[in-house]
């Protein structure tokens, strides 16, 4: 067994293993834990496909902002998760009948898939030879070429999805004191302040 | 020597976790979107293999974009969830019939 293969099935069968524990495991915790695992292992496995950014995007986008996110609303919600998983037996006969009945339809299209006549031809983008052009560069020159409008539309759809997070979950409570910026810049000193002069020993 | 097949075979797997998942934990919603994140790596999985099997690089821009499109549903729909939270208490999705849809 050559490294390659050795690293492959590392790596496998811990995504494999870890994507189980994150559907099983009593504390969300651990499963935001166990989704971490899965992602970085899967990010190795493409590291080993010749896929290095998409990798380093992997590592960066899930495990640096999407689990921290998962982690941040699992931490904050103050959720009794004992409750929530005293069913799950009884959930068990039907997911794994629907699961079941997944596999058995994904191996009858792995059984009789083959590649097209002449895919080679039809291919959008022929991978350029890495010794010459790395995975980035050439990721970099399709990106910013052939696929602007898509990339434009991907960081709209971000934006999109940010404001919609904050107008969700942003609360005005009342009875705080809230700074109100008209008022003070409309301010006039002439008439918030009163000079007075006060006699000696006989105040106001 | 590892082939497509094999690649194929671990996103097979992970996808069909994923479903399982989401039946399991029916009443609760993070582990459903967790479970829906699995499934969107698994379809990476699938085309960055395809991508540098056939040698065509556009599987791999379009990871690039299903990983943006997961990011974005990860965070609204956990604002939704916390929005949920905020309302009733609970995370139950079986309680979300205030719309009687």
């Amino acid at each position: 067994m050559t490294l390659g293969e050795f690293a492959f099935y590392a790596f496998s069968v811990v995504t494999v293993v870890s994507g189980l524990f994150v559907v099983l495991a009593r504390n969300p915790v651990h499963s935001v834990l166990w989704l971490i695992l899965a992602f970085l292992s899967s990010a190795g496995l493409f590291v080993l496909l010749g896929a290095e950014f998409v990798a380093m995007l992997m590592v960066i986008v899930y495990v640096g902002a999407v689990a921290v996110l998962f982690l941040f609303v699992v931490m904050m919600l103050d959720v009794d998760f004992t409750e929530l998983k005293a069913k799950m037996a009884s959930y068990f006969p039907i997911a794994g009948l629907i699961g079941a009945v997944f596999l058995a339809q994904l191996v009858l299209v792995y059984g009789v898939w083959k590649s097209a006549d002449g895919a080679a031809a039809l291919r959008g983008a022929p991978t350029p030879d890495p010794a010459e052009i790395h995975n980035t560069l050439a990721i970099g020159q399709l990106i910013y070429d052939d696929y602007i409008h898509l990339f434009q539309a991907a960081g709209l759809v971000l934006l999109v999805a940010m404001i919609g997070a904050i107008v969700l979950t942003l609360r005005h409570r009342p009875n705080v004191k809230r700074q109100n910026v008209l008022a003070q810049m409309y301010r006039d000193p002439a008439k918030a302040m009163e000079l007075k002069d006060v006699k000696p020993g006989q105040g106001l | 020597m590892i082939g497509l097949e094999h690649y194929l075979t671990v996103a097979a797997a992970l996808f069909v976790i994923a479903i399982f998942g989401i039946f399991v934990n029916r009443k609760n919603v993070i582990v459903i979107l967790m479970s829906i994140e699995l499934m969107l790596l698994s379809v990476n999985i699938n085309l960055v293999a395809f991508s540098a099997y056939l040698g065509d690089l556009v599987g791999q821009i379009f990871t690039m974009f299903v990983l943006t499109v997961a990011a974005a549903e990860a965070a609204i729909g956990l604002a939704i969830l916390v929005c949920f939270y905020r309302n009733r208490g609970s995370i139950a999705v079986d309680d979300v019939n205030v719309m009687k849809g």
